[in-house]
């Protein structure tokens, strides 16, 4: 009896410090990069032009579209404006842009100094939506399919790498 | 007395974290939720951005009649697991849960086991 | 130049250590009881290099001398003197330095106070506490020096972390290593005892002052840190689970379960195996708190700057140290067959250790387990305060009430003669609690179930005092930390219970009214100070129904060295409550966010704190006395 306690206890200990040993080599700052794979719902996109809304049936005619919140306060935002000109150059990708708690004038004069990459643009002035995609700074940019499912998920600005990965995933139909 | 001391603190035990009020205290919930974009913060101590938000769209979660445990589960859907302070009763965490009651409850029986011990020797 | 000085320093003082243990092992083979004058020499040696070595590294600091890393990564010749001292061990390689001194400093101070004591035990424990301050030595020398040099010199360093430059923090790590480092002494005298089969009260009496010195100290250590939090962070808390706090409280847990059982062994001879178990288990909970913290492996609000090539090197050590012990332990274990009464003090104290290892190990599963999940499937989850909370609450109205009855009992003996006494003193703290629910209307089961019980302490406490005070035999440091206790708790429920917390967002000029309260918000104001600028908010809160009015000034300060931001509360403190308010702007917008609270009886918290050491300290002077 003495002895299986024992042994159980070493083995425990010896666990537990192969585990730290295992964590000191992993990256701890958290990042919702890998939740990817989980369906989006209940969306209801304000335009930014007119009175329209852009919903979940809209997202369904498209093969892949790729959600990008921005803002003109942003800096980042600015760094990664070329590669979405970019990506909108490509037939089989929509592309949605969510202003993001930003003045409307702004947000125009932004476009024009740079460009309209967006095959659509809502305005999210709360907030609010963003939640509802699991962002939680900008510029974030999701990559959804036609079942709705995120497949891709970019925290931070698009640089070249992700440009190419994204077209390989929408050429690879 | 003795017993009954024992009795006591097992229904304590058991019962009594399971009773607190049904009203939806939406500091709490604020409290329980982790800032991702802040050291160690909770989102009802920051006033980042991302908290700013976060706190909008609790308060509609509340307003359309959702339980706390609900949003909690709205928020870990969206953002991971990380973001509850509170970490859900469910396969993974239930050892976690478990753990310290039985922790409590062996202590226990290891202090009644010395009793035992004397008596038989009596 | 110092760099140098500070490095032969280092060097020589493991140089000390490595003659310390082969003399004492020479010593050990002769057969004379008396220790070698030699060796006491030499430890005396020891800790005054060590010193002179940690005031070189002062000096650095105080003079800039850009020219050690350490320096110029942590000061800035503006900062003001104190932070300028402070800074020394305000980062990691410093503060390993104040780890080694302790651990010097202990073993000079065991060594000549146990002179009552067998040689074999006494030059035991000398060696393995420098074992460990070798452990330590090779570490500062090969992975974290303080006094690596750099070139070219830099003309200014990158300055200390504003939140850092404060009086709090700069007592926070001394008083707080005193306690856990401190504790190394009665592991290292453990293990001698182990080896050298000293296993009755005599071992009791010569780590019990230890124990309570590192006990008081913790516990000071601790309560500076919550102190700190509370008004420095800005978030109105002043305990927020976190996991570098828990790992502060785990050895204090071990800490307070050792000095009671330490009682038992002291008086009946009983628990031995079980004290020495708790005596390794402190220190191993010290260590390894310092590598959660140091290693980065935890998320935390108190980062320091995290390596993994540190990690790898604690790690090893406290394997070392956790593996070492248990061989030589398992060895050494016999089973010994105990007699206790259920109605004795052995019983009770026996309660205590029993609810004291409920709350480590929940507290240690709690910090652990976000690091398993991760490791093992790769999902990482939080555990913050509401885990804590509803664990840990409920089961210290059981705690508390144990508490109470444990002292009234008598050694050995199987009585309760004081039934009817301590029913009364159930009624009477019923009654009060239900007094103060009436005159505030709040009500939740479970926080009057800890009030109730924590003021059933604090009478039965109070109950005892008199009477011990008629017999005159008072044990003066028992009560007043009992009763400190039961006031620490009582004063947490009723500042849980009743704070009241309201977030607004206003502009200048704006009022707000909410309960009996109103907010006004007159003006912002723009101030240049020495080494920072500050937008100064004015408000005034007053209480409508008392009609009592307080201007309260929280600010938002730009630091320059390093360039940060921080948010300074405005606390207006008396004995009944806190005013607690903190201003910060939201961007983009003309709106500050102001948070206001209302935290009753807070100063109350710290002052019950405060008398729980007192009884610590009172305990130790009678010790030393009776000695």
């Amino acid at each position: 009896m003495q002895r299986i306690i024992k042994f159980t206890f070493i083995l425990i200990l010896i666990f537990t410090i192969g585990i730290f040993y295992l964590s000191l080599k992993k990256d701890n700052n958290y990042s919702t990069v890998n939740l990817v794979g989980k369906k989006i719902h209940n969306v209801k996109l304000e335009s930014f032009e007119e009175d329209k809304l852009f919903t979940l049936e809209d997202l369904k005619k498209n093969n892949f579209t790729l959600i990008n919140f921005w803002a003109s306060w942003c800096a980042p935002c600015r760094a990664e404006h070329p590669i979405l000109m970019n990506l909108n150059k490509t037939q089989k990708l929509k592309m949605v842009g969510v202003n993001f708690k930003d003045k409307k004038k702004n947000a125009e004069s932004f476009l024009n100094d740079l460009g309209n990459p967006y095959d659509f643009i809502a305005r999210d002035e709360l907030g609010k939506q963003s939640i509802n995609f699991g962002i939680y700074g900008i510029p974030e940019t999701i990559l959804i399919n036609k079942e709705l499912l995120i497949i891709k998920k970019y925290v931070g600005p698009l640089n070249k790498q992700d440009y190419y990965k994204i077209l390989e995933i929408v050429s690879n139909l | 007395m003795k017993i009954k001391i024992y009795i006591l603190t097992i229904i304590f035990i058991f019962n009594i974290s399971h009773i607190f009020g049904k009203d939806i205290d939406k500091n709490l919930i604020y409290k329980n939720l982790r800032c991702l974009v802040c050291q160690g913060q909770s989102i009802s101590d920051s006033n980042s951005d991302f908290a700013q938000t976060v706190k909008l769209v609790v308060n509609d979660l509340i307003k359309q009649g959702k339980s706390e445990d609900e949003i909690y589960s709205f928020m870990a859907d969206k953002y991971g697991e990380w973001i509850v302070y509170k970490p859900q009763l469910n396969k993974q965490n239930f050892i976690l849960w478990l753990f310290p009651y039985v922790i409590l409850v062996s202590g226990g029986l290891i202090i009644l086991y010395q009793f035992r011990k004397k008596r038989e020797k009596t | 130049m110092l760099s140098n000085l500070g490095n032969l320093l280092l060097f020589l003082s493991a140089f000390l250590s490595l003659s310390l243990i082969y003399f004492s092992f020479q010593c050990l083979k002769e057969s004379q009881e008396l220790i070698h004058s030699k060796i006491f020499q030499i430890s005396l040696v020891q800790s005054t290099v060590i010193l002179a070595c940690f005031f070189t590294l002062i000096a650095a600091f105080i003079i800039s001398d850009f020219s050690l890393i350490n320096v110029y990564q942590n000061s800035h010749s503006a900062k003001p003197l104190l932070y300028k001292i402070s800074g020394t061990w305000g980062n990691h390689e410093g503060s390993l330095m104040l780890w080694v001194i302790i651990l010097v400093i202990f073993s000079f101070l065991f060594l000549i106070k146990n002179k009552l004591h067998p040689k074999k035990f006494r030059l035991y424990t000398l060696i393995f506490q420098n074992i460990i301050i070798l452990g330590f030595l090779f570490f500062i020398l090969f992975n974290s020096n303080p006094f690596t040099s750099i070139s070219p010199v830099p003309k200014e360093g990158l300055g200390l972390n504003p939140i850092l430059q404060d009086p709090a923090l700069a007592i926070h790590p001394p008083l707080l290593y005193l306690g856990f480092v401190g504790s190394s002494i009665y592991f290292s005298a453990a293990m001698a005892a182990l080896i050298t089969d000293y296993s009755d009260k005599s071992f009791a009496l010569s780590i019990k002052n230890w124990v309570l010195i590192s006990w008081v100290f913790q516990t000071l250590g601790i309560l500076v840190g919550s102190i700190w939090a509370y008004y420095e962070l800005g978030w109105g808390g002043f305990w927020f689970w976190d996991p570098v706090e828990n790992a502060s409280l785990l050895p204090w847990f071990a800490m307070t379960a050792l000095f009671h059982s330490l009682i038992v062994l002291e008086k009946r001879n009983l628990f031995y195996f079980w004290v020495i178990i708790l005596c390794l288990m402190t220190f191993i909970l010290s260590v390894t708190g310092t590598f959660l913290v140091r290693s980065g492996i935890l998320n935390s609000v108190h980062t320091f700057a995290s390596d993994p090539g540190r990690g790898i090197y604690i790690l090893s050590f406290l394997s070392l140290l956790i593996f070492g012990s248990i061989f030589l332990f398992f060895k050494k274990y016999c089973a010994k067959n105990y007699s206790i009464n259920s109605n004795s003090k052995e019983t009770f104290v026996l309660i205590n250790n029993w609810f004291m290892m409920f709350y480590l190990l929940t507290i240690l599963i709690g910090t652990l387990y976000p690091i398993f999940t991760d490791a093992l499937t790769d999902s990482k989850i939080s555990v913050g305060p509401p885990f804590y909370n509803a664990v840990i609450f409920p089961v210290v109205v059981a705690f508390l009430i144990f508490m109470a009855v444990g002292p009234n009992t008598k050694w050995i003996k199987n009585r309760f003669d004081n039934l009817i006494n301590l029913i009364i003193i159930a009624v009477v703290a019923i009654a009060i609690n239900f007094a103060i629910f009436y005159f505030f209307k709040s009500y939740t089961i479970l926080s009057n179930l800890i009030i109730i019980s924590s003021l059933f302490l604090i009478i039965s406490s109070l109950n005892d005092l008199i009477k011990s005070i008629k017999k005159s035999n008072i044990d003066l440091a028992r009560i007043i930390s009992h009763i400190s206790f039961g006031f620490l708790v009582f004063f947490i429920g009723l500042n849980h219970n009743f704070s009241i917390e309201r977030d607004l967002n206003m502009r200048v000029g704006e009022t707000k009214k909410f309960h009996n309260y109103q907010i006004k918000f007159k003006n912002l104001k723009l101030k240049d100070y020495d080494n920072y600028k500050a937008i100064i908010g004015n408000l005034e809160v007053e209480n409508i129904k008392l009609g009592d009015k307080k201007t309260l000034n929280p600010e938002i300060r730009i630091y320059e060295n390093p360039r940060t931001l921080t948010y300074e509360a405005a606390i207006k403190t008396n004995f009944i409550k806190d005013y607690y308010l903190t201003m910060s702007n939201i961007d983009r917008s003309e709106f500050y966010n102001i948070k206001f609270q209302k935290k009753p009886m807070m100063i109350w918290i710290w002052i019950s704190v405060l008398f729980l050491t007192l009884g610590g300290f009172l305990r130790i002077f009678k010790n030393a006395k009776n000695n």
